[in-house]
């Protein structure tokens, strides 16, 4: 017997892709993710090797690549603090490697791909209706493509990733998914028509 | 009585729109306000006064009125509005008020929301000073917000009929609107009033969006808007109010401030009235005077305090008609209800010691009063920026240069426009360079053909007279009498008589009576105004609703509902949700016809006797890695936790460096250098800010990290005699005996084809077991369990027999238990304490004398001598078994209390003083009217010797 | 809405941030050496100046990084902020730490 997973927008599904034209939102479930605590500079630099993607070295500020686990993400969460984001099912070989590349490096490595999950936001008016909620300047010139910062989205902490032009990720904690989904589909309304 | 002048204004003729006023139906136009379709219908008389309900009519034109508060009643009850800042649609339907309104009694339909804004410069104001400022900072590239109150650009242009280098004012306004609102990075916000200045750059206004289209404003679209505009430089070119002359009789309907009345004919195309006497002292109302000659408004009469008039502008009144009585003043009004004669007399002495000869009485239905200008400081004072008076425009003004904020045109106290058009040019170019840009082509001066040069008038705040008609605030009926009994009383902070006489504390804010009122303050004390600090001004500049403020944080979205994995399931099976922090917890599953009480001691007694199950998916779950994650904990806990073997799980305590227990949980020894500790669901981002806080701080030489992973984990305690064998049906690669899976060790195994951790556990006393699974696999896992114990009668059960079942136990729950007054040893847990290590977060504290008393409150259980008897929690406890004269001494209270399936009684647990000694003792507890009496026991009421935690 | 700014992330508004009290307060060396009235001055005392006071803050809806600052408590203007571990930084003269 192995059972389905269930992501926590999954209810929201028809809801969100519903808010297209106005804005495309939908959700990416079960992405792969480590929360990696390390400083040691070497460290760092061997894990982002291990993955094939540099860690980021500026704060606020994501890193993107492929390599032996396909495509993924490095997110600066603080400053011995980050976010690897890659493909479902990869949390753990990621996790081993991770810890392989570390060393003896203080740090650690947390499966925490349950913890957050992950909703695409698209659309010319993105901006806008983040900044319903947003406090954060999310104009181009403050937050170029490859910014990463955590804040407040309304009533709930998110990671804030600027993936495109006119696209962003928020990584929401799973508990919260419902309320940011009901925000969100709120936020849009006066886009829609 | 028709006074709409046939042509002139921004107004649509050719459209008519039907409101009514105090049920009357009325008509105005496109265009109009309110308050200028009502002067127009000949209607001055718009509410009365809060306390003498004397008449009331409309003073100004726009925001700063203090008099014409009305009711809309449809299309949607709101109160306490001006009528002139009201837009009129078609339907409107309003009332006058008399100083209160109505909130309305059914929920506002309507949609309110908030924007977040960012701009290198932010302009207050559109008149000619801010437009100027904005298309100086817009042309350097600077991101540029201009917010304006009116629904058109334009600011004091509008009140008047100026041409700008030959041009009409509008031409020039609508050719720079027109080339901001095409310039990238520039927002223009008409209908918008920057409310409120804080620290930082942060600016709220409000945006009234669709407010003017009445029935027509679509539901979709926020009817208003807070905007949170954070910005590095601001312009506040907020204008400048006038202000009256206050004299005896000054409220009537039909006397009102001279640029009200020009704005009234030049913006609206309606006259005052048809006679108009004009009291002035300086320039500017003669410009209204002849504009309303010219009209076709009788202006028999101009009263001019100054001793003489401006040669030019009397001989082009004299050319109208208009006689100029220099050194004169109005000293009062007759009429009814509407003002039907003014009063004239030489002003004697200006000083105000008495008024010469005696008055001459002069027919009209409206005097205009101008007693000066006011700059518009409120933001700059928001903003901290000090105040100063200056004696020549008889007002306060900027005092001091900020940094961030600049001030310019009239709300500097400059009234010359193309002086004013100059400062805003400054300003732009200052706040654009200031952010980092360079100033571009820069915007020509325009040159003004207004025939009023502008010099200094004579600053006179009152008329002698009836002190007890002469009012200073016309809302609030609050009289110069007021002023001075406010002084003759001893106070004189105007602070403290703004309080006394509540003038400046209406919807107004005192815009137009406040320095008045200081005014009359300095003379009656013999101080100098300059010595005077002025009343603070506070956000909000005009008023706003408390649904703006609340956006759409209401309903749903008022506060996150948090929710477990497994929620859907207990939605679709009925049950009732209790609020633990912001999560949504099952209360208890009730079936058809059972109470709360029913159906907890079903769930109980299902669970004691078979097997129960819970979602326990909100205790918050902390990953603790790195060598020195033992020592870190030792630390943290009250007990020892480097001892624990890797696979076995404690019981631990934590307390603040005071010593009192701050939360509890277990703790689970994954690997050597690993540890995985649970908090209690509502302090779960408490505690890893608090681990955070002595890691970063203190210890940050510790090799330890921590991470948070209670959403990653969905958590299932299985309770009761028969969980082994339904969790053995569904974990068949775990040997679930007794012996190969003790008490208090965990397991990495798959349950339900799932892998999961499975920790043995207890909540209730009861063999149990507690299972977490990732949460995308929670609710799988959860339905699994729930096939597999059906044989079982498996039973979900809520918190609230959770509680039930822990209390039988004596298991305290931190924060129900206990209030950051308990330690360990009130809730005799003394054995979970370390008496080895030398030291821990709080142990210091245990040694204080006051931690040492023996009266200290001390965690018992309590049985009402009638087995049936509920204790409401909360409840007193006492010693006697009848009250004594008060103060009576209280001797603790009941934190907990259920009836109970397992004991066949009612019971509680209580905090009293010097409990432990009193066990076996008979206390009363206060229970309506009569004292229930209770025996006081161990805290462990069911099950001490533990036999059922093997099941 | 103030702005703090973070050390790490720069200027956000003051919600995303948690107050940590009195800075440089350590915990005592070895707390059993204390008497109950020096115990006690760690536990429940702190300075309530008028005037420039150093603090701790923690950016917790953002880097979870606790940090000190200096702020006057007459105006709340943030005169500096510094990561743990590092020295008050000198202070201008207006701005001296009240007594």
């Amino acid at each position: 017997m192995t059972a389905d997973p269930t992501s926590p927008l999954a209810a929201w599904t028809d809801r969100l892709a519903a808010l297209a034209p106005a804005l495309t939102v939908a959700e990416r479930p079960f992405r792969a993710q480590l929360t990696v605590r390390v400083s040691d500079p070497s460290a760092i630099e061997a894990m982002g090797s291990a993955l094939g993607v540099a860690f980021p070295p500026v704060p606020c500020t994501f890193t993107s690549g492929s390599g032996p686990f396909g495509d993924l993400e490095v997110l600066w969460l603080g400053p011995d603090e980050f976010l690897v984001v890659a493909s479902p099912g990869l949390q753990v070989p990621i996790e081993d490697a991770l810890r392989a590349a570390r060393g003896s490096a203080r740090g650690s490595v947390v499966d925490t791909s349950a913890q957050r999950t992950t909703v695409v936001l698209e659309g010319a008016h993105v901006r806008d209706v983040l900044a319903h909620g947003c406090s954060v300047d999310l104009h181009p010139s403050s937050a170029p493509v490859g910014t990463c910062v955590q804040t407040l989205l309304a009533r709930t902490g998110i990671i804030l990733q600027v993936t495109g032009e006119d696209r962003f990720a928020v990584l929401v904690r799973s508990s919260f998914a419902g309320y940011l989904a009901a925000w969100l589909s709120d936020a849009c309304m006066e886009y829609r028509t | 009585m028709n006074l709409r002048k046939p042509t002139g204004g921004a107004i649509d003729r050719n459209t008519l729109l039907r409101f009514t006023f105090n049920g009357r139906a009325l008509t105005g136009h496109p265009g109009d306000t309110l308050a200028s379709a009502l002067l127009a219908n000949g209607v001055h008389e718009v509410g009365s006064s809060v306390k003498l309900g004397r008449p009331r009519g409309i003073v100004a034109a726009g925001s700063e009125d203090p008099t014409s508060l009305v009711q809309i009643e449809a299309p949607f009850p709101e109160p306490m509005l001006l009528a002139t800042t009201v837009e009129l649609y078609d339907g409107l339907e309003a009332r006058g008020l008399a100083g209160q309104g109505r909130l309305a009694s059914l929920p506002d339909p309507a949609r309110y929301d908030a924007k977040h804004e960012h701009c290198d410069v932010l302009v207050v104001g559109a008149g000619p000073a801010g437009l100027v400022a904005a298309l100086t900072a817009a042309r350097s590239g600077a991101r540029v917000v201009l917010v304006d109150e009116q629904n058109q650009a334009g600011g004091a242009l509008l009140g008047v009929e100026e041409y700008l280098d030959d041009r009409p004012s509008a031409e020039w306004v609508a050719d720079i609107v027109a080339e901001l609102r095409s310039t990238p990075g520039v927002l223009v916000l008409e209908r918008t009033t920057a409310f409120g200045m804080y620290q930082d750059g942060f600016v709220l206004a409000l945006q009234k969006r669709t407010d003017h289209l009445g029935f027509a404003a679509p539901a979709s679209v926020a009817r208003q808007r807070v905007w949170r505009i954070r910005t590095k430089q601001t312009v506040l070119a907020t204008g400048a109010h006038e202000r009256p002359v206050v004299f005896a009789d000054n409220d009537r309907p039909g006397i009102m401030l001279a640029s009200a009345a020009r704005t009234f004919l030049h913006r609206y195309g309606v006259l005052p009235g048809s006679r108009a006497v004009v009291f002035t002292t300086n320039d500017s109302a003669y410009c209204a005077a002849i504009d309303l000659a010219e009209s076709g408004v009788d202006v028999p009469l101009i009263v001019d305090a100054r001793p003489e008039a401006p040669a030019r502008l009397a001989t082009e009144c004299a050319a109208r008609g208009i006689e100029v009585r220099a050194g004169h003043v109005v000293t009062g009004t007759e009429g009814a209800g509407r003002v039907t004669d003014a009063h004239v007399a030489p002003l004697g002495d200006i000083k105000g010691r008495g008024v010469a000869g005696h008055p001459d009485t002069v027919v009209c239905d409206t005097v205009l009063v101008s007693g000066g200008w006011n700059p518009v400081v409120n933001l700059f004072s928001q903003a901290r920026g000090k105040l100063r008076y200056d004696a020549v425009l008889g007002s306060f003004v900027q005092g001091e240069e900020l940094s961030s904020v600049r001030v310019a045109g009239s709300a500097t106290g400059e009234l010359d426009l193309t002086s004013c058009v100059r400062q805003g040019r400054e300003a732009g170019e200052a706040a654009a360079i200031a952010t980092g840009f360079t100033p571009g082509g820069q915007v020509p001066l325009p040159v003004s053909d207004s025939r009023c040069t502008q010099r200094s008038g004579l600053v006179l705040w009152r008329v002698p007279g009836a002190e007890d008609a002469s009012f200073v605030d016309l809302q609030r009926d609050s009289t110069v009498a007021d002023v001075l009994r406010a002084t003759g009383a001893g106070l004189r902070s105007l602070e403290h008589i703004k309080r006394y006489t509540t003038i400046g504390t209406a919807h107004d804010q005192g815009k137009t009576s406040g320095m008045i009122a200081a005014g009359i303050v300095a003379e009656a004390l013999g101080v100098e105004l300059a010595d005077q600090r002025p009343t603070t001004f506070r956000p909000p500049y005009t008023s706003v609703s408390f649904a703006a403020l609340a956006g759409r944080d209401r309903g749903e979205l008022h506060d996150p509902v948090r929710v477990t994995a497994i929620h859907p399931w207990h939605v679709a099976h009925g049950a009732l949700f209790e609020d633990v922090g912001q999560w949504k917890r099952p209360w208890y599953y009730p079936r058809p016809g059972e109470d709360l009480h029913a159906a907890v001691l079903r769930e109980c007694r299902a669970t004691r006797e078979s097997v129960g199950l819970m979602d326990g998916s909100t205790l918050g779950k902390i990953d603790v890695q790195g060598s020195d994650a033992g020592k870190f904990l030792d630390m943290l806990y009250t007990n020892m936790m480097s001892t624990l073997k890797v696979g076995r799980i404690r019981y631990g305590v934590m307390c603040g460096v005071d010593g009192m227990v701050i939360d509890d949980g277990t703790v689970i020894r994954v690997g050597e250098e690993r540890y995985l500790v649970t908090t209690t669901t509502g302090n779960a981002a408490k505690i890893l800010d608090w681990m955070e806080e002595w890691l970063q701080t203190e210890w940050p030489h510790l090799d330890v990290h921590c991470t948070s992973v209670t959403e990653h984990w969905a958590t299932i305690p299985l309770v009761g005699p028969k969980s082994r064998d339904v969790l053995a049906a569904v974990a068949p690669g775990l040997n679930v005996s007794n012996e190969a899976f003790e008490f208090m060790t965990w397991r990495d195994t798959v349950v339900a084809g799932i892998p999961a951790r499975v920790c043995r556990i207890s909540f209730s006393g009861e063999l149990a077991y507690e299972i977490n699974v990732t949460a995308w696999h929670g609710l799988a896992v959860w339905e699994a369990l729930m096939a597999a114990g059906e044989q079982y009668g498996i039973t979900p059960y809520g918190t609230e027999t959770m509680h039930v079942l822990r209390a039988e136990k004596g298991y305290p729950i931190i924060g129900q238990e206990t209030d950051a007054t308990v330690t360990p040893q009130d809730l005799g847990m003394s054995w979970a304490v370390s008496k080895k290590k030398p030291d821990f977060i709080g142990k210091r504290s245990f040694a204080r004398a006051e931690n040492n008393r023996t009266d200290r409150k001390q965690l018992v259980g309590l049985l009402p001598v009638d087995p049936t008897v509920l204790l409401p929690e909360g409840s007193q406890i006492v010693e006697t078994d009848r009250l004594p004269e008060p103060p009576v001494r209280m001797l603790g209270h009941v934190t907990s209390s259920y009836p109970s399936a397992a004991l066949g009684r009612t019971f509680a647990l209580a905090l009293v003083r010097s409990g432990h000694e009193r066990i076996g003792e008979t206390l009363y507890v206060p229970v309506d009217d009569s004292l229930v009496p209770v025996t006081v026991t161990d805290s462990v009421l069911y099950d001490k010797e533990g036999a059922r935690r093997d099941g | 809405m103030q702005l703090i700014p973070c050390p790490w992330c720069g200027p956000r508004e003051e919600a995303e941030f948690h107050y940590g009290g009195q800075a440089h307060v350590a915990y005592p060396e070895d707390p059993s050496a204390l008497t109950d009235e020096e115990w006690a001055q760690y536990v429940f005392f702190r300075e309530n100046p008028s005037g420039p006071f150093a603090e701790r803050w923690s950016h917790s809806a953002g880097c979870r990084r606790w940090f000190n600052a200096v702020r006057d408590t007459r105006t709340h203007d943030l005169l500096a902020v510094y990561r743990v571990g590092e020295p008050m930084p000198e202070l201008g003269e207006k701005d001296q730490v009240a007594s």
